[in-house]
């Protein structure tokens, strides 16, 4: 019942559970390395046997009298081919034991890639992108950790099996021996590894504390300067290297315990094994080559044992691991990919309604509570609210990035939920808050793969190129339209980032266009421009505005307050309501204190920090 | 080296004790002696006990200094970059400085703990069973010695391809992930733009792409093990076939040869063991250049001992005839002369890369000048006691870097010593209350990390009330260039006010407002002041101040 600390074997339970999902997706490898660590132990075991006959019937021969040259070259050519053949199967074991591992891995990081990009857009917006990708990265390894020493723990059981048959062969008495030694071998090295565990955990913490210091430290070195606190960060971070010397060297004197210890055994269960060897050899129930062949039995066989207890250490973490991998997979795609038949758009330009839409990322926190508005085809509409009112969630609604709970969106009258992904996609076109750029060239960040082979490709980025105002700043640059952005590349301005993301929607010519506050950081000329330039008929737009300038270039005015529409009209009219006033007044204020050094930076942090703040909001 | 002998020597027990033991007690010339054999059992049984106790206590003095001599590293290094000058800070150079104190120190600690031994250990273990060898038969200890020469050079090569497959493994590795970093990033983009199947198939070439370099670096680590093996089967078919075939010339017995080929066997995993410790020899030695590197780097700004103190109060500050550049690099301030009288506020304009925030850290003593000379109060700068110097002079940087703690512990960084009775008279004396109320907790706030729990305004209110508690005769405030909502906007209005009273005050003025309040205003271009003056006289003046102002006018009031 306790379900606070699940049973030890519930743990072993889900491992073996594991390895048999190793064995079942790739047979191949695992079959083969398996053949391989058996191999090894054949080979080793065999090894063992070799030096014992060779003892008996070669050395001691040798000193007694004569032996035949034929005899010498066999003896050899059998020692040499045992090695040869462990060598080999230790090659076969590991790549395939390696392959295996490899191979997992691309089965389990492709199901969780693929199953990003299928899953419902909430699942994105409710995890932080650093656990997404640990997910991806981390556990996917952790879980095939465990492959690594797999191969080589079930040949363990061949090598037992054989070094035990060989020893029943030679002297029962040998084997007793054996059989008090090498579990307590496991055992004891059982115990060093649960006692070391802890240790070892905290040694990580500790490297991770240290690493932390030192990052807020020398990132605030320019506070530490100016507040001259130096010592009191050398301080900090001595207690911190301090507490890491304390914790490596407990780890150091539980090693220094058990490693002589561990070393220890197996040598003294030879010296037991001579004491025995040496009565059984002068009663004539065994001889010096069987002797011999035991002890070089019991050097291979302690190392083994311990790589055993590697194994059982990494089980949890692999069973952990795979449990926060397959919460991924198991995950619902998100729906409408196959719907039939899918309805179809009209011609010319489209309208958009929303009708009683009521929405929320978990159902006790609603977003929007009862959103009905209407924008004919070719209007021009702002959305107006505070932060956190719930204007993202309708864009995100619209484009089909979420679905209402109740109520509809309709796209050129037709349900938007009764659409083709694709055809939706192509009509109505969303540029975000932040803009997101791809690590690739200016071009194909704009042009990304829809439209490039259709025709009259090169006549569209032109133009979509010169509405979005980037053909003023593209050619500009040193590489021009070829600029690598992203992570490793250029850096732009936020001004111009948001440039690039307009022009990305426009080259696709949607008939509906979004933007949630998308020129925020760029120039107001510019923007008042760029705005001029997307003043057409066929065009239905749907601001989302913080600058009383946007605000003033719409027909209509959508104000939304706390998840739902407060009123809809022209900015004159709504100048009546106080909420609104104070609102857009509050963004007046703001445009004058601008700042003008560089105006576009100040606009882009405050943006991101609106964002943040939006989505805190809208996903708690 | 005590430690190696120990763990050689137990390594050795073994062997000689089969050897004497089939020699005298079993296959000697008295056959089975039952009296013998168990006192050599005996002896070796004890030699082995004590030798593990042996190991226990030297491998724990060696652990113990290698753990102390990391941890003095550690911290002289820490201590180090904070020493350096603020030039060595940078942004790109911060990550890298935090891997000298890490990891790069890790790669020590790890040789250390393993590879140093390793190799002392691992060497001793070879040279002393050789040595044993040759004892018992120089031929068959040369037969060995030949045979295995061979070993580790070919490790070596192996272990290049292997380092050289890893390198590309781990490049692989990193442009999976940015591939998968898009993909989730980039999610509502690829969504909503209909880039799905595209992302899916950079994704599974990007996996496809790591799989082969995986399977590359996995055929090197294959192969290493087994390289010293089929030398150890090599050495091992010779030793016998040598041993039987010229032994009983040689003068061998039949023990004697058991106990070489046990001898034989011991050999092979050290070897193994020194080509694996090679790589790790070779990061520790290239961690330990880069750590010894940065500790070269000379302490440019260097602290007087004793220093002077400053009077109390507003203080003028003077520069004269200052110059600066960075140690590889152009001038970025040229001939400066500015006298600025205690008390009197001054805006500092100009644009990017004009000089002028150059200019203010000279003054708070984050560089020195490459020529020219910085008074403060009278005196030049590099004679003033350190802790006067910082109580005197204080600047507010423009990021606001706060500490992972609580409002109260940040503020209280502001003047060493500073009570919670300080704390809460430098939040009154600045009008914060209301703003601190308004908190969850209050001034026992978390800030989180480099203070992002709070926005960038709030963070430049913990900043200037820290300054508050200070005092300071000169105030130095680096504007932010953020925009902050309208009402954190006002109480750092406020603030900024209070806490300039009485003080002399340098701005580095992004708003045309800061400009406008001042005394007077310093106009730089090009690492030069090219005007100074009130803003009404400037505004009159054709000019850089001129133009500036016409293109903020512009910008605003459109």
């Amino acid at each position: 019942m306790s379900s606070l600390s699940p049973p030890i074997e519930s743990v072993q339970r889900r491992g073996a559970r594991l390895i048999a999902r190793f064995i079942r997706t790739h047979p191949m490898p695992t079959a083969v390395s398996v053949v391989g660590a058996v191999a090894f132990a054949a080979a080793a075991v065999g090894s063992t046997i070799v030096v014992g006959r060779l003892t008996d019937e070669l050395i001691q021969p040798a000193f007694r009298g004569h032996v035949e040259r034929r005899s010498i070259l066999l003896g050899v050519a059998a020692v040499i081919a045992v090695g040869i053949a462990r060598g080999v199967s230790v090659v076969v074991r590991r790549y395939f034991a390696a392959m295996l591992e490899a191979r997992m891995q691309v089965t389990l990081r492709t199901g969780v890639v693929d199953k990003y990009l299928s899953v419902p857009m909430a699942f994105h917006q409710s995890r932080p992108t650093g656990e997404l990708l640990a997910r991806a990265e981390a556990d996917v390894s952790g879980t095939t950790m465990l492959i690594k020493p797999l191969p080589f723990s079930i040949g363990l059981i061949a090598l037992v099996a054989f070094a035990l048959a060989s020893l029943i062969a030679v002297d029962w008495t040998y084997t007793l021996i054996a059989l008090t030694l090498f579990p307590t071998l496991t055992v004891v090295n059982r115990v060093y590894t649960t006692r070391v565990e802890g240790p070892s955990a905290r040694v990580q913490r500790r490297l991770g504390d240290v690493s932390a210091v030192a990052h807020e430290s020398f990132d605030g070195a320019l506070a530490v300067k100016t507040l001259g606190i130096e010592a009191r960060e050398s301080e900090r971070f001595a207690a911190a290297s301090a507490a890491l010397r304390e914790d490596r060297l407990q780890v150091a004197r539980l090693r220094a315990s058990f490693e002589p210890l561990l070393d220890v055994l197996p040598n003294l269960g030879t010296i037991a094994l001579f004491l025995v060897g040496a009565w059984r050899i002068g009663s004539g129930e065994s001889s010096a080559g069987e002797l011999v062949q035991a002890a070089t039995l019991f050097s291979i066989l302690g190392f083994p044992m311990r790589v055993f207890g590697f194994f059982l250490e990494e089980l949890p973490r692999a069973v952990v691991s795979v449990e926060r991998v397959d919460e991924v997979l198991v995950q619902p795609d998100a729906p409408g990919a196959d719907r039939t038949p899918p309805a179809t758009l009209p011609d010319g330009p489209l309208g958009l309604e929303l009708r009683g839409v009521r929405f929320g990322y978990d159902p006790e926190h609603t977003v929007l509570h009862d959103v009905s508005f209407a924008i004919a085809p070719g209007e021009r509409v702002a959305l107006v609210g505070a932060t956190g009112s719930g204007k993202s969630t309708i864009n995100h609604l619209t484009v089909g990035l979420a679905a209402p709970s109740s109520g509809e969106v309709l796209v050129g009258g037709v349900p938007a939920s009764a659409l083709a992904p694709d055809d939706l996609h192509a009509a109505v076109a969303l540029v975000f808050q932040t803009s997101f750029l791809f690590a690739m060239s200016l071009r194909d960040n704009i042009v990304l793969d829809a439209e490039s082979s259709s025709g009259g490709a090169d006549e569209r980025l032109r133009d979509a190129a010169h509405r979005a105002r980037v053909d003023r700043f593209i050619p500009q640059l040193a590489e021009g339209w070829d600029t690598v952005v992203g992570e490793r590349g250029v850096t732009l301005s936020g001004g111009q980032r948001q440039r690039v993301a307009l022009a990305r929607a426009l080259m696709r010519r949607p008939r509906i266009l979004l933007l949630d506050d998308a020129t925020s950081a760029v120039d107001p000329t510019v923007e008042a421009s760029i705005l001029d330039s997307l003043r057409t008929d066929d065009l239905t737009l749907l601001i989302v505005a913080h600058r009383l300038s946007t605000i003033r270039l719409a027909d209509r005015v959508v104000f939304v307050e706390n998840g739902a529409v407060g009123a809809v009209g022209t900015h004159d009219e709504l100048l009546d309501l106080p909420s609104y006033a104070a609102l857009v007044h509050a963004y007046e204020d703001l445009d004058d204190d601008s700042d003008p050094d560089d105006a576009t930076e100040a606009a882009e942090q405050a943006e991101a920090a609106a964002a943040e703040a939006a989505e805190q909001a809208a996903a708690p | 080296m005590s430690l190696a002998f120990v763990v050689a020597a137990g390594r050795l027990v073994i062997p000689i004790a089969i050897q004497q033991i089939i020699d005298r007690g079993i296959a000697g010339p008295g056959g089975y002696r039952p009296g013998v054999v168990a006192v050599l059992c005996l002896i070796a049984g004890g030699i082995i006990v004590v030798i593990a106790a042996l190991n226990r206590l030297t491998y724990l003095r060696l652990v113990n200094t290698a753990e102390n001599t990391l941890f003095a590293l550690r911290t002289r290094i820490f201590e180090h970059v904070h020493r350096l000058s603020i030039a060595h800070h940078d942004e790109s150079k911060r990550g890298v400085l935090v891997t000298r104190v890490t990891s790069d120190v890790e790669t020590l600690a790890q040789f250390a703990q393993w590879g140093a031994i390793s190799w002392i250990v691992n060497l001793t273990v070879v040279a002393g069973t050789l040595l044993v060898l040759a004892l018992y038969s120089w031929q068959l200890a040369l037969v060995v010695a030949v045979v295995f020469s061979p070993v580790v050079p070919l490790l070596r090569i192996v272990q290049r391809h292997q380092i050289a497959a890893y390198d590309h493994l781990r490049t692989t590795v990193g442009a999976t992930l940015s591939e998968i970093s898009e993909s989730v990033m980039g999610a509502p983009v690829i969504r909503t733009y209909g880039m799905r199947d595209r992302t899916r198939d950079r994704l599974h070439r990007a996996i496809a792409r790591q799989y082969r370099a995986q399977m590359r670096a996995a055929w090197f680590f294959a192969l290493m093990f087994p390289v010293s093996d089929v030398f150890g089967a090599i050495a091992l078919g010779g030793v016998i076939g040598l041993g039987t075939w010229q032994g009983p010339h040689w003068g061998l017995d039949a023990g004697t040869l058991v106990a070489c080929i046990f001898l034989t066997n011991l050999i092979l995993q050290p070897i193994g063991e020194i080509g694996e410790v090679l790589d790790q020899t070779q990061t520790a030695i290239a961690g330990w250049r880069k750590i010894l590197d940065l500790l070269d780097e000379p302490i440019d700004v260097i602290e007087p001992n004793p220093g002077r103190g400053v009077p109390a109060g507003a203080l003028a500050i003077d520069l004269s005839r200052v110059a600066f550049a960075y140690a590889t690099g152009a001038d970025v301030l040229s001939d400066v002369d500015l006298t600025i009288h205690a008390g009197e506020s001054v805006a500092v304009v100009g644009e990017t890369g004009s000089g002028k925030s150059t200019l203010v850290k000279l003054i708070a003593r984050l560089a020195d000048p490459t020529s020219g000379t910085v008074t403060v109060g009278g005196i030049d700068l590099r004679e003033i006691d350190t802790a006067s110097r910082v109580g005197a002079i204080r600047l507010v940087p423009q990021d606001g870097f706060l500490f992972a703690d609580t409002i109260r512990a940040n503020i209280a960084l502001g003047r060493v010593g500073a009570d919670d009775a300080a704390v809460d008279a430098a939040v009154d004396a600045l009008g914060l209350r209301a703003w601190l109320d308004r908190l969850p907790n209050g001034l026992d706030t978390e800030v989180g990390e480099r203070g992002e729990q709070l926005s960038v305004g709030e963070r430049q209110l913990v900043a200037l009330a820290r300054a508050q508690l200070a005092d300071p005769g000169v105030l130095i405030l680096h504007e932010a260039t953020s925009a902050v909502d309208p009402e954190t906007e006002r109480t750092l209005a406020s603030a900024l006010d209070r806490l300039a009273r009485g003080r002399t005050t340098i701005s580095v003025a992004h708003r045309l407002s800061t400009a406008e309040a001042a005394d007077r205003v310093v106009v730089m271009d090009a690492g030069r002041i090219v005007q100074l003056g009130t803003h009404d006289e400037l505004v009159g003046t054709d000019g850089v101040y001129a133009s500036l102002y016409a293109s903020w006018i512009g910008n605003t009031r459109a």
